[in-house]
């Protein structure tokens, strides 16, 4: 019943807009057919050059209003080495862009107002000027030359190789989470994988014929070092992904079947940023950029920034995946199960139960 | 300049004698539905086009309901929407992917490259360059046949039980190439692919229509130096989308293999639906590379004829002659090519080889220069003019202002270093919407308020145009502006719901505000809408030349026919833009006034084409200013 009500009263509000405009347009054809001998002027045309104006001066009163009261809203805080870096560039770039794009506003609206049509005036017959094109051909080179140049290096700095030292952390995007696998801390190197040897328990397609394996921890939250490089070592199980750490200004595809790396420094723990931003609920996130289906704006993981000696207890504490999956052990080469039962840290008891299993895998070797 | 007008007489003699008796009856099928006239071809786009736009825009309408009012039960789209809308009440999340996925093929692809390009490029390269028609007048029919059969595939598209394709309008693989990851990746995509294959057909005939007519068909003494700046940047997106129109059918087709026949072009590595594909080898940014190749001139392809109707009418309504006519034509064609180059600035964190990455941020940063010379050379052609404020030339100079907006933001993502924070998040959905969306879709406005007395007979109503024209304008930049904050911030894009984190849990208030502006602005289109279909039955009937414009078309009748002038093609004998030439009687002298004729306002170096000009009335020197044999 509302809805016809509403549909009627629609209607006839639309009739009633018909109506006004038959009886406008009528009455302009009776007055001024004969006045109105120019098509395009009319007397509407101050108002559209006053209305360009208003425009111009609101648009930009606006603009500048809002970019200065709320400017802590839509900034967000940024919590790694290379991430200033860009953060700078940005905001000189938005120096540059911010002077051109009043400059040129201002000047474009003034002159539709002040150009507007008058009957006694000729327009200026000003068909080309060679030294002002040069000039503003010149001008915009030089200042992009300049902004490319300060970009390349920043560019080159973030994707030049990690250090020896960088921490290595990989992350695994799937529908719709992600897993972090750490190398581990008896040997610090990740296992070589497999996406054939994937799993429902070996999600990450561990190669357990590859003793750098035998210590790899999944963990649930991303853990990162405080002002220690770290190197994100990303690929995908299923479609693309993205990486993307807003606060650490990172961002890197994950892609199927071609893995890709990020490397940054962390400058701020958890603890210090819920102090900066007065939020003690403040957590550093991780999120996905890259459209992968219908959970896309769900692949949420919690990440962790502390100062290294946190981080390195918080690792110890760790138990490596195959020590919390053993019946894993095997698929583990018989030559190499003793390295895996050390590494892992697998308690005396759970190997007992092993042998005959074992025995049958190692046939098809 | 002589080198460039090589016309071949007989042709342009042939021409003129059939033309008397061009207008063939013909029945009800020949001229409205299967006609060979670009005129009525080109109404056929146009009609097409402002289906697609009102439907683009009502899908956006729906997905900016679920991101302003993420709490709103929208039970009452059930009747349309169906099972799309969940038991809550709310749009269901593969479903706005879907939305969002649709709303840009359909903008990019149907509306702002067959409802621009395809309208206009038929409409007035004929009649500006003083041609009876295209080159081919069937396949310009096929053209539009097939632009036809593709839209009907893509619209049927959206009645599927598994929804159109969902996983964006870049189709990226392996999202677009397995069902399993997402519904739309079934039927829908096969269909959207079928649809773009019909799709690229249709943009290759027309284009091949469009280069060979400009290069062969034009009257005596329209030199390529005499062309108007719409035909000339009509030209040049023609030949782009020769180019590289191709390279996305090979894209597609690939892609079909890969979804249908089991190759592994894309495919590699993949463990989905607890199973691990056999696919190995393939490589998702092999796509991305090939689609940008097309993707990026895409760009351009929308946005020149935007940028060539707008320089004609800023022109015309300044009563000015564009300023640096030369310099306008150079970074068009500056632009053309480096468009070719700069693709992979949509890559920079693919996992790209980070050298490429510097590379192509040097190439796209540099089409910064043409660009910016175009702007300043709008600007500097209004001042010192003598402007009215036709609607047409409302909706020019929002384009202008949108371009420049949205293309200064294009400075910060061509950096690949910015780009690392700013890649997929709301600022690079608040660039492109400004400068190749809106300023396209101003462009195309601008163009039908400017040539509907030629295309209807009749002129629209002013006064809507102006409410149209301001709710509009100030509509977009509410729209559109606020999202570069919500970017800064950090937001991603193709996000169904903020809720799930921290850092993206603000700006209620400004996607409220984006949402409601977008509403109004979708709502004043049918301002237009209303305008247009009124007009074209109701309107006053058109002056000749109602614009006092100097190009060619408005020489033809008010209705023309089929073969456009009723006698013989008028020659040309100057430039288009003689607008307030000083000395002369009117303040705009129209392309086919002879020099001869205008003593008081020639320059010194036109005197001396007079005596030339006798040679091309008669037809002897096929049309060109030539030295005596």
């Amino acid at each position: 019943m509302i809805t016809l009500i509403i549909g009627l009263g629609v209607l006839l509000l639309l009739g009633i807009l018909y109506l006004i405009f038959r009886l406008t347009s009528l009455v302009g054809l009776a007055k001024d057919t004969s006045k109105d001998e120019d098509e395009a002027v009319t007397s509407a045309n101050p108002i559209n050059a006053a209305l360009f104006l208003v425009f111009m001066v609101g648009g930009l009163g606006l603009f500048f209003w809002y970019s200065f009261t709320h400017f802590d809203s839509y900034n967000p805080p940024v919590a790694s080495e290379h991430g200033a870096w860009t953060d700078t560039l940005f905001w000189i770039t938005m120096g540059v862009t911010v002077v051109a794009f009043v400059i040129i506003s201002i000047v474009m609206f003034i002159f539709t107002y002040k150009f507007q049509y008058r009957k006694d005036r000729k327009a200026k017959f000003y068909p080309d000027n060679h030294h002002l094109e040069l000039a503003w051909t010149i001008i915009p080179a030089i200042v992009l030359a300049v902004l490319i140049f300060t970009g390349l290096r920043a560019w080159n700095r973030i994707t030049s190789p990690a250090s020896e030292q960088a921490e290595v952390i990989e992350l695994i995007g799937q529908q719709f989470a992600w897993t972090v696998r750490y190398p581990g801390v008896t040997d610090g190197k990740l296992g070589k994988y497999d996406f054939r040897k994937i799993d429902g328990i070996n999600e990450f397609g561990l190669d357990l014929s590859d003793k750098n394996a035998f210590d790899d921890f999944k963990a649930l939250e991303l853990h990162l070092p405080k002002g220690k490089e770290v190197l994100l070592m990303i690929r995908a199980k299923d479609v693309l992904h993205s990486v993307y750490l807003p606060h650490f200004r990172v961002k890197m595809d994950a892609v199927p079947g071609m893995p890709t790396q990020f490397k940054f420094i962390p400058t701020k723990t958890t603890e210090e940023m819920r102090k900066e931003t007065g939020d003690p609920n403040f957590n550093y996130e991780l999120a996905c950029a890259e459209i992968c289906g219908r959970g896309h704006f769900s692949m949420r993981l919690p990440v962790v920034v502390e100062e290294v000696a946190d981080y390195e207890a918080w690792k110890a504490k760790q138990q490596p995946w195959l020590k919390q999956n053993p019946d894993y052990l095997s698929k583990v080469p018989v030559e190499l199960r003793e390295t895996a039962i050390i590494k892992a840290g697998i308690p005396a008891e759970t190997v007992m139960d092993l042998p005959a299993a074992a025995t049958t895998t190692m046939g098809s070797h | 300049m002589a080198t460039t007008d090589i016309h071949a007489a007989q042709h342009v003699h042939s021409h003129d004698e059939h033309g008397h008796d061009e207008h063939h009856a013909g029945n009800f099928w020949t001229k409205y539905i299967f006609s060979e006239d670009h005129k009525v071809i080109a109404k056929q786009y146009l009609i097409t086009g402002m289906l697609w736009a009102l439907l683009g825009g009502i899908l956006s309408v729906i997905f900016r309901l679920q991101l302003g009012f993420p709490d709103m039960d929208v039970s009452w789209l059930r009747p349309v929407l169906g099972g799309w809308i969940t038991d809550d009440g709310k749009i269901d999340a593969e479903f706005y992917l879907a939305l969002v996925t649709m709303h840009g093929t359909i903008m990019v692809f149907f509306v702002l490259t067959a409802g621009l390009s395809g309208t206009f490029s038929n409409f007035l390269i004929p009649l500006q360059i003083g041609a009876r028609d295209m080159a081919s007048g069937f396949m310009n029919m096929l053209s539009y046949w097939f632009f036809f059969a593709s839209s009907v595939v893509m619209f049927s598209s959206l009645f599927l039980s598994t929804g159109p394709a969902a996983g964006g309008w870049t189709i990226y693989p392996p999202l677009s190439a397995l069902p399993q990851a997402i519904q739309g990746s079934g039927l829908g995509m096969t269909l959207w692919l079928v649809a773009m294959a019909l799709f690229i057909v249709s943009t290759l005939l027309g284009g091949i229509n469009y280069i060979t007519t400009v290069i062969n068909l034009r009257t005596r003494g329209m030199s390529f130096s005499r062309l108007p700046l719409t035909i000339w940047a009509f030209f040049f997106t023609a030949i782009v989308g020769l180019l590289s129109f191709p390279v996305l059918f090979a894209a597609a087709l690939l892609l079909i293999f890969d979804r249908s026949f089991g190759t592994s072009f894309y495919l590699s590595d993949i463990f989905i639906g607890g199973e691990a594909l056999p696919n190995v080898g393939g490589s998702p940014i092999l796509f991305q590379h090939l689609f940008w190749f097309l993707g990026h001139p895409e760009v351009y392809i929308v946005l020149l004829p935007a940028l060539g109707i707008t320089s004609e009418i800023i022109a015309t309504n300044s009563r000015k002659p564009i300023f640096g006519y030369k310099a306008m034509v150079g970074s068009m064609l500056f632009i053309a090519i480096l468009s070719f180059v700069v693709w992979a600035h949509h890559m920079f964190v693919t996992g790209m080889n980070p050298f490429l990455g510097s590379i192509f941020m040097l190439l796209t940063l540099i089409i910064a220069v043409p660009s910016a010379v175009k702007i300043f050379n709008y600007v500097t052609t209004l001042w010192q003019g003598n402007i009215r404020f036709t609607p047409a030339m409302l909706f020019s100079i929002g384009m202008v202002s949108f371009f420049l907006t949205g293309g200064i933001t294009g400075i910060f993502l061509g950096n690949s270093a910015i780009d690392i924070q700013l890649h997929d998040t709301y600022f690079v959905v608040a660039h492109f919407h400004l400068v190749m969306g809106s300023a396209s879709f101003f462009g195309m406005l601008a163009g039908i308020y400017h040539w509907f007395p030629k295309m209807f007979g009749r002129m629209m109503d002013r006064r809507l145009g102006y409410i149209h024209f301001w709710i509009t304008f100030v509509g977009v930049y509410l729209v559109f502006f606020p999202m570069h904050y919500i970017g800064i911030a950090g937001f991603p894009r193709r996000y169904y719901s903020f809720t799930n984190f921290d850092a993206f849990s603000g700006f209620t208030d400004l996607n409220q505000l984006v949402s409601i502006a977008a509403i109004i602005t979708l709502g004043a289109q049918f301002i237009f809408l209303f305008n247009f279909v009124y007009s074209i039955f109701r309107g006053k009937l058109a002056p000749a030349n109602p614009w006092k414009s100097n190009t060619l078309e408005w020489t033809t009748p008010r209705f023309p026919q089929h073969g456009n002038w009723p006698g013989e093609i008028p020659a040309v004998y100057r430039w288009p833009y003689d607008y307030s030439k000083p000395g002369a009687k009117e303040d705009f002298i129209p392309q086919h006034i002879p020099y001869s004729e205008t003593p008081e306002s020639n320059l010194p170096h036109e005197n001396e084409l007079i005596k030339l000009e006798t040679d091309q009335a008669s037809g002897h020197a096929q049309g060109t200013p030539r030295p005596a044999h």
